[in-house]
């Protein structure tokens, strides 16, 4: 772990610290409030706002991830070097697709 | 007048750097008894291959840490009776360092990580200067004092699992030491410390686990210490970015 990877651990974390207490409070309000799953699309689709929200979150979530799972891998299985870095970058990537598809599904009309 | 004598079984390690196992021993328990007690008692009345390290007897040289009941300990300060299990004690050679001979350890890589962590004074004055007053109670003495009476024993380095899993760690005494010279205002070359300890076997690789902390046997912290030093890194990591 170098400086780099370490500071953008931290500050992908200061990042995703709001956004999953505002993700939590919508469910909360969700659930409270009985939403359907089309009256909850019927909010989100369409909207820049949740697409801001949560696409913030899904490159924070992917970028933190990726250098968390990096340590483990580097510590448990010994990848070094190319191996390593190609494993994490993997990770970044494979969430960045899942999350950002999953954001663009519930965003887009 | 006559009462029975009670004994130890205690497991010891025997080997050298390619193979070993434990080695059972029986030794006459005595009222006041430390770990270094029995390890010497082996060598002088059943096995005097066995090889093993110490020199002071009263906790200030840090020679004699063993694994003791898979717990890193200073041994001459370490009484049989606060770590008996059953009437049995398991002693090995300290963890995350390669064995010489049976209780000894080679401890190359344990100070050499010092000097890598940059754990050396960088002068800023001259013999010919005076000596610069300082503050007992300034902040950055304080947080020298609480590092400074680290003995070397390398119990933390042994209790360290991220020690265990990344052998480029530096460790916690080295971070440790590197913390107090960070602190100290007579060192000139604190970028140069901050370099060496945030690099890949650097501070930020420090989980806080805090096993370092709980195991020291003179009661330091050096988590504590990491955690002065990871702040210190992100700061200078901004500083140098503006």
């Amino acid at each position: 772990m170098n400086i780099r990877l370490y500071m953008l651990q931290r500050i992908t974390a200061l990042i995703m610290a709001p956004l999953t207490l505002g993700h939590i409070a919508v469910m909360i309000y969700a659930v409270q409030d009985g939403l359907s799953a089309s009256e909850i699309l019927g909010r989100t689709q369409g909207s820049n706002m949740w697409l801001l929200f949560y696409g913030t979150f899904v490159v924070a979530v992917s970028i933190h991830a990726a250098i968390g799972v990096r340590v483990i891998v580097s510590e448990t299985f010994k990848f070094v070097g190319f191996t390593l870095d190609a494993f994490a970058w993997f990770v970044c990537v494979a969430m960045l697709f899942m999350g950002g598809r999953a954001v663009l599904a519930v965003t887009l009309l | 007048m006559s009462t029975k004598q009670e004994n130890i079984d205690v497991s010891v390690w025997r080997g050298d750097p390619h193979s070993g196992n434990y080695e059972n021993f029986k030794v006459p328990a005595h009222e006041s008894q430390t770990i270094l007690d029995v390890v010497s008692w082996i060598q002088q009345n059943q096995d005097a291959t066995l090889s093993y390290r110490y020199a002071c007897r009263v906790g200030m040289c840090g020679s004699c840490a063993m694994m003791v009941n898979g717990i890193p300990r200073w041994t001459c300060r370490t009484h049989v009776k606060k770590v008996l299990k059953g009437k049995k004690l398991e002693v090995a050679p300290l963890r995350n360092l390669p064995v010489i001979k049976d209780l000894v350890t080679d401890m190359d890589t344990f100070f050499d990580k010092w000097i890598s962590a940059e754990g050396l004074h960088h002068p800023s004055k001259t013999r010919l200067d005076p000596i610069e007053e300082i503050e007992p109670k300034s902040l950055g003495r304080v947080e020298i004092n609480a590092g400074i009476e680290c003995i070397n024993c390398s119990i933390c380095y042994a209790a360290c699992d991220t020690v265990t899993n990344n052998s480029d760690y530096l460790g916690p005494a080295a971070l440790q030491r590197a913390w107090t010279v960070y602190n100290d205002v007579k060192d000139a070359d604190k970028q140069t410390v901050l370099n060496a300890v945030s690099g890949d076997g650097g501070c930020l690789n420090c989980h806080s686990q805090g096993s370092c902390s709980v195991h020291c046997p003179n009661d330091l912290n050096p988590m504590n210490a990491i955690a002065g030093l990871k702040r210190a890194t992100a700061t200078s990591f901004f500083n140098r970015k503006g």
